[in-house]
């Protein structure tokens, strides 16, 4: 089912009524999403495109047994809109909002720790793009049609760099099966890493492309995690080699502040841990490309 | 957000952190008013400016009379001080802080960061303070303390001294030290900052722990619930390209090369300055547009670039999600008509609604040179720059 999200997850939109969120459940429905419900406090009992609005997560829950959260809450409010989620037993949640402030983040992933493993919901995001699976559903923000769906997986940092490689790729005509953006956060929900497990185990991914930037330990992490547990090949790029040490790039978590974190050293400890670098971010499709011919495998 | 040492001073000390007695002066006679007014025979005379390094670049003096404190301060106020983290451009000295000279035993370092491994407050520590934690790094890494904060219960009186312990101060301090790791800490965490820096933290002849220098970095996130914070904003310490695009709600960071670029997305952003690079120009700034850009954005975005002087080439590079081409396009062509442009402007759109957005940029017969992917785009940018 790629990952995560097929047409069938019955999906929450947080912030429904308002003018994003509404505007982009609106696209995700266009694009096959099963959204059963969204969730505005105070909006309680009305309809959107024939779903019914909730005041509270945890009764829209009780009501359409979603599974699934995409919230679109202003920033002040979003951390309390992603542990409201957590609390109400969804599997996955996705935040779209870019600007939470970076204790709020830190509390909303204290929180999620609250619950076993097992039961503990995954974040993706936030400041990020969502995610797509080719042709089954959507929960995020992209142009759905600059996609070829395929069995190449994209995690990334950065929403528009993911554009970038997939329509690089569908020039070349390399599909994707699901592609992820994490977000540009310096405290976000799932890492490189954690998404990279996800498409090892997908029957219906045959290799990733991962895309980070400057600042963080995600990347090196994700390297690691590579080399000793995944079969799958892994192309990356990493963004910032131009960056100046010290200064934020627009992503809160775009900064340079410690070792290992330039995209130099990252690549460096990419490839020493057998992943295939894309030399500049024009060549991530010829990059990914040539792994896939080289592994006998058609797109 | 940075702040001046004198306003991270006056945080701590709320937070019950000892600070030398000073006062800030906008003039020489202020100056030495101030020398006046805190009596003693020794004051040192500080540059206020957002950068470290002030000492080696001459914006820290020791002086013994109040001639010598005005003498400083004049030679002081109006320079801009070029430190090793300032870049050539350097940073303007508009405010000094006169402070009553301290009796220095023993200097620590004390930093407290966001660690984005453990995504906790860490606090990092070590004797030999005085030093940039860089160079403690290389010189003395054994040196080095580092502590991880629970953030649901905070830092603990044990852990603070376990610091205390681990940096060798007297048992007769352990509890002031206490009070200062556990202050600072609440400075951080009720403030939403993202880099507390106390170095020297220094203990006297007479046996007290006194933050000699202090720095805090706030998250720009979090501004909009701490106004107290906002308010200390000093925009003669910024970029003036940079604070003219903050105030416009664009993300800019101004760079040295001759390029100036205008893309959406962070990562688009610095993959294109990549490109730039590789093709062998150089990029004049970051810029993101931000998503759903509307033309009069695009416009604000286009004056933000054209401030700096130093621009041959413009290069718009769009991969429209939620953006749409055919606004940028109109953006582009308002600019034209509203803002003086002298140079080659190149424009790669791509995404939603590419093909109204090339229309508008075809039927405007203004001569801009468009191109199709990003490789191009770079590459034409800089051959531009050579015509």
């Amino acid at each position: 089912m790629a990952i995560l999200l097929d047409e069938t997850t019955r999906v929450l939109v947080q912030g429904i009524s308002g003018r994003i969120g509404s505007f982009h459940a609106e696209d995700m429905i266009a694009n096959g999403t099963n959204v059963v419900a969204g969730v505005t406090p105070g909006k309680g009992g009305t309809e959107f495109h024939g779903r019914p609005v909730f005041n509270t997560v945890k009764r829209a829950v009780a009501e359409t047994q979603a599974e699934a959260s995409i919230v679109f809450v202003p920033p002040p409010f979003a951390a309390d809109a992603i542990m409201e989620a957590a609390d109400a037993g969804l599997k996955f949640c996705v935040c779209i909002t870019d600007g939470i402030p970076a204790q709020d983040m830190m509390r909303v992933k204290r929180y999620l720790r609250r619950y076993k493993a097992e039961r503990r919901m995954r974040l993706i995001g936030p400041n990020c793009a969502g995610m797509i699976s080719l042709g089954r559903a959507m929960m995020g923000i992209m142009p759905a049609h600059i996609y070829l769906p395929g069995r190449v997986g994209i995690v990334g940092r950065s929403g528009t760099l993911g554009y970038e490689a997939a329509s690089q790729m569908k020039a070349l005509g390399i599909g994707v099966s699901t592609s992820v953006g994490i977000g540009g956060d310096p405290v976000n929900g799932s890492s490189f890493k954690d998404i990279l497990e996800l498409f090892e185990a997908d029957p219906e991914t045959d290799a990733v492309m991962m895309i980070g930037e400057i600042g963080g330990p995600q990347e090196a992490e994700a390297a690691e995690f590579a080399r000793d547990h995944m079969t799958k090949p892994v192309v990356a790029y990493v963004a910032g080699l131009s960056a100046p040490k010290g200064r934020r790039m627009g992503h809160a978590g775009a900064i340079i502040s410690a070792f290992g974190e330039s995209a130099q050293e990252k690549v460096v400890i990419l490839e020493s841990a057998g992943v295939t670098v894309a030399p500049d971010p024009s060549s991530m499709g010829v990059t990914i490309a040539g792994v896939l011919n080289r592994m006998g495998v058609a797109a | 957000m940075d702040i001046h040492e004198y306003q991270a001073k006056e945080i701590l000390s709320r937070f019950g952190v000892t600070v030398p007695r000073g006062g800030l002066a906008y003039s020489p006679e202020q100056a030495s008013y101030r020398a006046q007014e805190l009596g003693g025979d020794r004051w040192v005379v500080k540059a206020q400016i957002h950068s470290g390094g002030r000492g080696e670049a001459g914006g820290v003096k020791v002086c013994s009379s109040f001639a010598e404190v005005e003498e400083a301060a004049s030679e002081m106020l109006g320079k801009r001080l070029i430190t090793r983290q300032t870049g050539e451009a350097g940073k303007s000295v508009f405010r000094l802080y006169v402070e009553e000279a301290a009796d220095i035993a023993r200097e620590i370092y004390l930093g407290f960061v966001l660690d984005r491994k453990t995504e906790r407050i860490m606090v990092v520590a070590s004797a030999s303070g005085g030093m940039e934690i860089e160079e403690i790094s290389v010189s003395d890494p054994d040196s080095i303390l580092r502590l991880i904060v629970e953030p649901a219960a905070g830092l603990q009186d044990f852990q603070a001294r376990e610091l205390a312990f681990g940096l060798g101060l007297d048992k007769a301090l352990t509890a002031k030290a206490v009070k200062v790791f556990k202050g600072a800490y609440r400075a951080f965490r009720d403030l939403d900052a993202t880099m507390v820096e106390i170095n020297p933290l220094i203990v006297t002849g007479a046996g007290e722990l006194v933050a000699l220098d202090g720095k805090m970095s706030f998250d720009d996130n979090a501004l909009f619930r701490r106004p107290e914070v906002s308010e200390m904003r000093d925009k003669s310490q910024e970029d003036p390209r940079e604070a003219y695009a903050a105030d416009r709600g664009l993300a800019y960071v101004g760079l040295d090369g001759n390029i100036g670029c205008m893309i959406n997305g962070a990562g688009l952003a610095m993959a294109t300055m990549d490109m730039i690079k590789l093709a062998g120009g150089e990029p004049a700034n970051f810029l993101d547009i931000g998503g759903g850009a509307s033309p009069e954005r695009v416009l604000k975005a286009f004056r933000t670039v054209l401030m700096d002087d130093g621009i041959k080439v413009v290069l718009v590079n769009i991969f429209a999600g939620i953006n749409r081409c055919d606004w940028v396009a109109e953006g582009v062509v308002q600019a034209y008509a509203q803002a003086d442009i002298q140079i080659p402007v190149v424009v790669r759109l791509s995404g939603t609604n590419v093909e109204e957005g090339r229309a508008i940029i075809a039927e405007s017969g203004l001569p801009i040179i468009t191109a199709d992917t990003l490789a191009d785009a770079a590459e034409m940018s800089v051959q531009a720059l050579a015509a």
